[in-house]
């Protein structure tokens, strides 16, 4: 394993960083919406959305989390391998003591995308508060983001899509993976898997910012030991797994 | 030689408010100018429910017999552009009906 040379990855973002905010008005505002949305007395904090799925409730064989997110996205089920999958249940077995773990994956949402190091036009992104997406307006469907990303959570619209919903347009041509259900978030609302699982009984998966020491997740990440999917990666996951 | 004959502007269906969120001389030439800075504004920075935005025009230009602004000469959005000869790309992703009709709509496999 290469290991990830931090300064320069450090100096890269600051770069584009800088470049952004000089050439980008828009740019500018995102960061004082973050900070304005975060609430008072918290000063210079910020959101980091953020999910934490509990693996030790998360019931082998329940796709309410996958389903769910189809529903929401007018996503039709994967059969194929190369059918779009925004989120993905796995079963992780332990050969030696036959352990199994059942837990959705889906974008990690990385403080450091290797997804948004390798766009050439910028259609990968990550917003002020930690989301990454894709900007299908800029996304020329290279497809170079789906073999950067460590957990093949991006998938490529190989036909045209039918039902389009006013929240989640998509079409083909363009990469696209799991957005932390922004039309919700943005107002307030919830991820559609993290509602499912809840609904299901099994509370799972929760979903929060972070940077907020007051909210569920933060304090369930301080009491418990969570794990980043290949942390040694150092991409800093936004999604955590307990359990694991 | 006679002046070649012009085609006559388009019917289109009437929009359902009042008036328009800016000047119809504005709109004509400049929405598109607006949908992009809108759309970049949301997808980037979050900020949602501003007045120029796609799902809006659709709202009140979809006509009353399917709620689309895309099917046939006379929808409001497909009828100009085919007029003006412009490439229509918004409605590849995003839909082309309300909100009323798209829960209406029979719900097919979707792709």
């Amino acid at each position: 394993m290469i290991p990830v040379d931090e300064s320069r990855r450090k100096f890269l973002g600051t770069t584009a960083a800088a470049a952004g905010a000089l050439a980008l008005g828009p740019g500018v505002m995102l960061y004082s919406y973050a900070e304005a949305k975060a609430g008072s007395g918290a000063g210079e904090r910020t959101i980091r959305w953020g999910m934490l799925v509990d693996t030790t409730k998360c019931a082998s064989g329940c796709t309410a989390c996958v389903d769910a997110c189809n529903t929401e996205h007018n996503i039709a089920p994967a059969k194929l391998p190369t059918d779009v999958q925004w989120i993905r249940k796995v079963e992780l077995k332990d050969e030696r003591t036959g352990a199994v773990h059942s837990m959705p994956v889906m974008c990690q949402h990385c403080a450091e995308p290797p997804c948004v190091d390798v766009c050439p036009t910028g259609a990968s992104f990550k917003r002020a508060d930690g989301i990454v997406m894709v900007d299908r307006h800029t996304c020329i469907g290279c497809r170079y983001c789906m073999m950067a990303c460590p957990y093949k959570a991006r998938s490529f619209v190989h036909e045209p899509t039918t039902n389009k919903s006013s929240v989640a347009p998509r079409g083909k041509g363009c990469v696209e993976s799991c957005t932390m259900c922004v039309h919700r978030v943005d107002k307030g609302g919830t991820p559609a898997c993290v509602e499912a699982c809840s609904d299901a009984g099994h509370r799972a998966i929760i979903f929060g910012d972070l940077n907020d020491p007051n909210s569920e997740i933060a304090k369930r990440v301080k009491a418990a030991t969570t794990t980043q999917l290949r942390a040694d990666l150092r991409t800093d996951n936004g999604v955590r797994y307990q359990g694991l | 030689m006679a002046a070649p004959a012009l085609a006559k502007p388009p019917v289109l269906d009437k929009a359902k408010g009042e008036k328009c969120v800016e000047e119809t001389s504005v709109m004509r030439k400049r929405h598109m100018d607006f949908l992009k800075h809108q759309r970049d504004d949301t997808v980037h920075g979050g900020i949602r429910g501003a007045k120029h935005s796609l799902a809006g025009c659709v709202e009140c230009h979809a006509n009353a017999r399917d709620g689309a602004v895309l099917g046939s000469s006379q929808h409001f959005c497909q009828g100009c552009h085919e007029y003006a000869a412009v490439k229509l790309d918004c409605f590849d992703c995003h839909t082309s009906h309300t909100k009323s009709a798209q829960a209406s709509q029979k719900r097919g496999v979707p792709r």
